[in-house]
């Protein structure tokens, strides 16, 4: 697909990696401040939509993107799922046991595995909603052949 | 009482809109808009007055906060209805291309 | 604050049944981010702002979605006088819209009003929130700690989603 004026995309080079820091910002500070999982992983696709979209690319490029993109988010799912299981692991054998020590409240570093899951919980959804989007523009490129 | 009706409202006219409309992308819409009407609900019940929002401030520890557990179900329900969505688009894509109209009653005529 | 909320709730109704009556499908997914912004309005107002940063960005991949599927498409919408399946139809609709309404309203009397905050668990999650999740933020403390399970099933449906998509938007098969 063809990519936008040179205003786009002179634009998006200036914001794009700043959209995509502040993503990572809002899934750390998750349990601290607003935001937390969900809403950083959307944030994160959004900057990788706004490259796309301002940018194009071509067809193979995008099919080996996808590729990446599905597997990110099923090697996310499967890590969430093992932190849930790893609290049967514990002599308590409850499931999504939070049992590494929670240390002061307030500080980046604690409130034990938030922020584990957290993080992965963001890598996930922001593969997700990246592999939809591209999905998408992969239909619309093979039928403008 | 007045908002919980006005919600209730909003949630009638995505309904009118699902049961009414021959177009798809019409009731893709009125299905998104049944959906925002029950989180405003959600929200709404969970409200206290005086109340801040449920971010624990360490140095005040007399405050009134807001209930977290309804704006919980509210944050799971918001992806979900986004996955609905984009499901329900990439079928109507498929749809669209396949016989070349939005509406309903044309795509059950034709029948591949 | 209740009528700040019903101010924004009766903007909300006049947007939705402009998307529904709109004739030109551009505008219509367009009045439809106007019910998706004024929810995130609403949920300011409520001492909600996790919920507001979700609201919008999702928002914006929602509209982002419906515009990609309706700008390569002929933007009309066929509107033929309603025949006789579409009058039964209306009528169905009408009968089903009044016996929710009664329902509805017999309902909300048991309810307390507005504000009063009288959930039953509320004081036993922000109570004992700090010590026993070591998180702040009482929202992510609730949801990925005390329903973490909820979570699980949310990720899931995504997961599930994601993989529905990939499936049917696939042109070449294996042959």
């Amino acid at each position: 697909m063809k990519g936008m004026t040179v205003i786009v995309k002179k634009t998006t080079q200036l914001i794009a990696g700043l959209v995509f820091l502040y993503g990572i910002y809002v899934t750390i500070h998750g349990h601290l401040t607003p935001g937390g999982g969900f809403a950083g992983g959307v944030i994160i696709a959004g900057s990788f939509i706004l490259l796309i979209l301002a940018f194009g690319s071509d067809f193979l490029r995008l099919t080996k993107e996808e590729a990446g993109s599905t597997l990110y988010e099923n090697l996310a799912i499967l890590v969430v799922v093992f932190l849930a299981i790893s609290g049967l692991l514990t002599t308590g054998r409850i499931f999504f046991l939070n049992w590494i020590p929670k240390g002061t409240p307030g500080e980046i570093v604690s409130a034990g595995m938030l922020p584990l899951y957290n993080i992965f919980v963001g890598i996930e959804v922001a593969s997700s909603i990246l592999t939809i989007f591209l999905a998408l523009v992969i239909f619309k490129e093979e039928l403008a052949e | 009482m007045t908002a919980y009706i006005l919600c209730f409202i909003l949630f009638l006219v995505g309904l009118y809109g699902v049961i009414t409309r021959r177009n798809l992308i019409k009731i893709a819409i009125s299905l998104s808009v049944m959906e925002f009407s029950i989180f405003l609900l959600l929200a709404l019940i969970g409200y206290t007055d005086g109340g801040v929002a449920p971010i624990i401030d360490p140095s005040d520890p007399a405050k009134v906060y807001v209930d977290p557990l309804p704006q919980a179900m509210v944050l799971t329900a918001i992806v979900i209805g986004l996955a609905t969505t984009a499901m329900l688009m990439a079928t109507i894509i498929k749809l669209y291309r396949k016989y070349g109209t939005f509406d309903i009653r044309e795509i059950k005529n034709l029948k591949g | 604050m209740e009528t700040a909320i019903c101010i924004i709730a009766g903007l909300m109704i006049i947007g939705a049944v402009f998307a529904i009556h709109a004739k030109d499908l551009l505008s219509a997914v367009i009045a439809c981010g106007i019910v998706g912004y004024g929810l995130v309005i609403c949920f300011l107002l409520l001492k909600a702002p996790d919920l507001a940063i979700v609201q919008i960005v999702v928002e914006t991949i929602t509209l982002i979605i419906m515009v990609a599927v309706v700008l390569d498409s002929s933007r009309e919408e066929h509107f033929a006088k309603p025949d006789r399946k579409g009058y039964m139809s209306m009528g169905v609709a009408l009968v089903m819209t009044a016996v929710l309404l009664y329902f509805y309203v017999l309902a909300i009397g048991m309810l307390d009003p507005i504000g009063s905050g009288s959930l039953r668990m509320a004081g036993h999650y922000i109570n004992g929130a700090v010590e026993l999740t070591g998180s702040v933020n009482l929202v992510t403390g609730v949801v990925f700690d005390f329903r973490g399970y909820d979570t699980l099933g949310e990720a899931t449906v995504l997961v599930t989603a994601v993989l529905g998509v990939i499936t049917i938007l696939r042109l070449k098969g294996r042959n």
